[in-house]
């Protein structure tokens, strides 16, 4: 059958499109520019929206108002201009509007560099706006998933009225891999509570005021209830050779496929090592760390920065095993012999000898 | 207008709701503006113009932040509350979702003219289709009388406790002169809410910058300078004279821009699925037809899953290279990857990329180590030899390269690819050349399996047959 | 002053209101005055008494009023002022 060799920035621009798509609001910055170069070339030819914007913060207010009048919408960007969309975010947040925003991370902090990093799971996991909210966080691994995972963030956004971030980096933006396109969505849910400008739809209020403190607290309190519902059904992740590991190495995005590599070739010399790759970054796969500190003697973390994710995994782990840390930053990569040693150092002693 | 007994009445417009419903403590029927305040005025004549243009039900209108961030309490349409100053920016996304809409973008001085100043210029640039009511009252209302970019030189505020400064924070900006300068704006004029004339004068602009959207002709802006008695510290008559003696000369009123008559309505669709252009569009991309099994049959051990770097300067299709080389394997069943250095090195001259070929799912594109480096220029020969694993291979370029590679534990082949590719009469088919060589060097693909690959990956087949003849010689090179 | 809940028909004290007359919804006026200002007959005046917002409600002197409209594009309260046409029997 035919099979397209496509970059991970293109093939993510066409899942959005499986998605249905048909608007798109952003600013240029390396290494996320060809998303807007495909969504330029793309959706005016499917009548669709292409603006470059002025600003970050103007593309995620467009982003808004796409979101307010119940468009499947989009904007990409890489860190810097992350951080300046997260106003804007967390008013979607507190507007419940879906909207899928995807950051091709960069090296930093300040202008930092264009070179591959994880840099962002603070901002982006964690917060990063103002207020009480959280984002659902996808984490492809190959140009296939940023395809797959693009359909599933506008899925995820509509269903559960929140934006979706689809967090990957700079290697996995611009590798050339085989992807195979699914088959588009072929209608999409209507959305009774946007404003589409109708006499059924005249009456409704996009907002995130809530002016008394014990409204807004019951505002948040719902949308918390909301967050336990997806805690309780999209917790995705893939998990490598972990019935026999002594040690379970964890790593989200480009640095899941590095430690893939470094896995074959330590299970070659006999270490029992295995991998838990978080694919949901928020909601995070804590309850299977948990049972796997049960099995496993300890963990290895391996990021693109000085260690954000594996904060996340000390709080799964609960201090019940060692957890290690590897890191590069600053757009640094480590290489796969570097990997393997780190694996070495942190396999566990009884694991060893056993 | 609704008629009552006796006559026509002049009443509650049906454009704003007949009780407060969203405010706080609900049911009300009196807004949360002060006494005297421009605000209402100003919703009255928009309400009265939505019902009069019979466009309620069509039209969205977005609260900013400012006094007017109550909006939505009173207009009963569509409403969107929007954060500081992003009001043309939401109006965006709003008007070319929905282009049947009416979007009321509705914004005052500290809003529209400080925080979000890039946003309406680009909005109205942009000529979005929407009409902006911009309040200008001088100075911040709802956070208590601050100074704002519309402050009069001297004005006292709470920041501008001694008197605005011009030297020192600039001169009051002058909104519709400065949107005025640029193309796409229809319409933008600069009214009053003073006495009985400069009101009706009001109405009339609201009117016109509504229907000029409803007409789909393009961007309008009024600007409406407007009292604000209580952060003014005066009396509401007080305030009808400070803006007739002290705003008006800053602010000219009139009509800064008018070409309604001479534009063309613009026509924009809401977006489709349109799925048949989707299969259209996906079906044009170029792909291979996988063939074969990735057996690395008749390919010596030490060929066989490649790890390979690709290197030359920018212009010489390095990166072309790899991806061939990645379709070629690929429509043999193998898996690959290819990823391209990016960023700082690939716009300082030099490029290369990484090729990983292999029978079993390729876990790392990096390529540190490359068992295959194929060099196109001299600095790439310099930096990548000494990475190439031992037994590995080193392919280079020897038109361009004199200094051959010094490591004695490797495979060199030396194709003069440049030489080759012009005397074919193109000298950027070195590349192609280079890539027969290093095929036909380890028995890995075809040169029928490479025209074949190029056949169906190539948009444009009007190289075909000069790329098909480099390929041939780069195979012959090595023989 | 009362409305039905949809608003369509006024009534005033239980009558039809005829015109040119201005109603004045004391309740909801805040006796800012910008329709003193605007009014060419000089109907309209403060009135001595508080509402119950706190403020001096404007008041129709009860006769004179042309109906010319200009104190409802005046005040800034959507429900504070009517102003009722003549009918055509009066015109």
């Amino acid at each position: 059958m035919a099979v397209e060799l496509v970059k991970g920035n293109d093939a993510l621009l066409r899942g959005a499109v499986l998605a249905g798509c048909r608007t798109f609001y952003g600013y240029p910055i390396t290494p996320s520019s060809e998303i807007a170069e495909s969504a330029a070339a793309l959706l005016p030819q499917l009548g669709g929206t292409f603006v470059q914007s002025e600003c970050e913060v103007g593309a995620i207010q467009m982003v808004y108002g796409a979101a307010s009048a119940g468009e499947r919408v989009m904007t990409a960007s890489s860190s810097p201009g992350i951080s300046l969309k997260l106003e804007g975010v967390s008013y979607l947040v507190g507007s419940e509007l879906p909207a899928v925003i995807i950051d091709i991370m960069r090296g930093g902090p300040g202008l930092g560099n264009i070179a591959p990093a994880q840099g962002d799971y603070f901002q982006v996991v964690k917060g990063g706006g103002h207020g009480d909210y959280r984002l659902i966080v996808l984490a492809p691994n190959s140009p296939q998933e940023m395809c797959d995972l693009a359909m599933l963030a506008f899925e995820l956004a509509d269903r559960y009225r929140n934006p979706v971030v689809v967090l990957s980096d700079g290697f996995t933006g611009q590798m050339m891999e085989a992807v195979e396109f699914p088959v588009p969505v072929t209608s999409i849910p209507p959305k009774d509570w946007a404003v589409r400008a109708t006499p059924e739809t005249s009456g409704n209020l996009i907002n995130s005021i809530r002016l008394m403190p014990e409204d807004l607290e019951e505002h948040v309190t719902a949308l918390f209830e909301k967050y336990a519902s997806i805690e309780a059904a999209e917790v995705r992740y893939e998990e490598v050779q972990t019935a026999d590991a002594e040690l379970v190495v964890v790593g989200y995005g480009i640095v899941s496929r590095l430690l893939r590599a470094a896995l074959a070739r330590v299970r070659d010399q006999g270490l029992r090592v295995g991998m838990l790759r978080p694919i949901t970054l928020w909601p995070y796969p804590s309850q299977r760390l948990a049972e796997l500190a049960e099995t496993a003697s300890g963990f290895l973390v391996a990021e693109l920065s000085t260690g954000q994710m594996v904060e996340d995994v000390r709080l799964a782990v609960n201090g019940r095993r060692p957890v290690a840390f590897h890191g590069r930053y600053g757009g640094a990569v480590p290489s796969v012999d570097e990997l393997v040693k780190a694996i070495e150092a942190a396999y566990p002693a009884e694991g060893r000898s056993a | 207008m609704s008629t009552m007994t006796g006559g026509a009445v002049l009443q509650w417009p049906e454009s704003l709701y007949r009780t407060f419903h969203r405010k706080p403590g609900g049911g009300q029927e009196s807004t949360h503006y002060c006494p005297g305040c421009g605000h209402g005025v100003l919703h009255k004549l928009i309400a009265e113009a939505m019902d009069d243009l019979a466009i309620r039900e069509r039209t969205v209108f977005i609260s900013p932040v400012g006094c007017s961030v109550f909006g939505y309490y009173y207009f009963d349409c569509g409403n969107v509350q929007v954060a500081h100053g992003r009001a043309p920016a939401v109006a965006t996304g709003i008007k070319r979702a929905l282009p049947h809409s009416v979007v009321i973008s509705y914004q005052g001085d500290g809003d529209l003219a400080a925080i979000g100043t890039s946003n309406i210029l680009h909005a109205a640039n942009r000529g979005e289709p929407i009409t902006v009511f911009f309040v200008n009252n001088a100075i911040y209302g709802m956070t208590g009388g601050q100074m704002a970019p519309t402050t009069l030189d001297g004005q006292r505020t709470t920041t501008s406790p001694r008197g605005r400064d011009t030297m020192d924070t600039g001169s009051p900006l002058r909104v519709s002169e400065l949107l005025s300068t640029l193309d796409a704006p229809v319409y933008i004029e600069r009214v009053a809410l003073t006495d009985a004339k400069h009101i009706m004068t009001a109405r009339r602009a609201v009117r016109k910058a509504l229907k000029a959207q409803v007409e789909g002709k393009g961007f309008s802006l009024v600007e409406v300078l407007s009292p604000c008695p209580i952060n003014w510290k005066m009396d509401p008559a007080e305030s009808k004279a400070w803006i007739t003696d002290h705003l008006m000369p800053a602010f000219p009123l009139g009509v800064y821009k008018d070409v309604l008559a001479e534009r063309e309505p613009q026509t924009r669709l809401a977006p489709q699925l349109a799925l048949d252009k989707v299969a259209e569009l996906f079906a044009a991309e170029p792909s291979v037809e996988r063939t074969g099994e990735p057996t690395w049959d008749g390919v010596a051990d030490r060929y066989r899953e490649p790890q390979v770097k690709i290197a030359g300067f920018g212009g010489q299709g390095v990166l072309f290279l790899g991806s061939l080389l990645a379709n070629v394997a690929l429509r043999r069943n193998y898996h690959v990857t290819w990823l391209p250095a990016y960023g700082p090195e690939s716009r300082g001259g030099t490029a290369n990329c990484n090729v990983v070929i292999s029978a079993e799912p390729v876990a790392s594109p990096m390529v540190t180590e490359p068992s295959v480096l194929m060099a196109l220029n001299a600095p790439s020969l310099e930096r990548f030899e000494p990475t190439v694993t031992p037994g590995g291979v080193i392919v280079y370029n020897s038109t361009l390269i004199s200094k051959t590679p010094t490591r004695q534990d490797v495979e060199v082949v030396a194709v003069p690819a440049t030489a080759i590719a012009d005397e074919l009469g193109e000298t950027r088919a070195a590349n192609l050349v280079l890539l027969g060589a290093y095929l036909a060097h380890t028995g890995m693909f075809s040169a029928a399996e490479v025209e074949a690959t190029m056949d169906q990956v190539l948009k444009s087949h009007g190289m075909l047959e000069l790329n098909r003849q480099a390929v041939a010689r780069g195979f012959a090179a090595t023989t | 002053m009362k409305r039905t809940s949809e608003g369509e028909i006024m009534t005033v004290a239980g009558s039809a209101v005829e015109g040119p007359a201005v109603v004045i919804d004391e309740d909801l006026c805040k006796g800012c005055g910008l329709c003193i200002d605007v009014c060419p007959p000089g109907v309209l005046r403060q009135d001595s008494k508080l509402n119950h917002l706190g403020f001096h409600p404007v008041a129709y002197l009860g006769k004179w009023c042309n109906a010319c409209g200009l104190c409802f594009f005046a005040c800034p309260e959507p429900g504070a002022i009517v102003v009722v046409k003549p009918s055509r029997r009066h015109r």
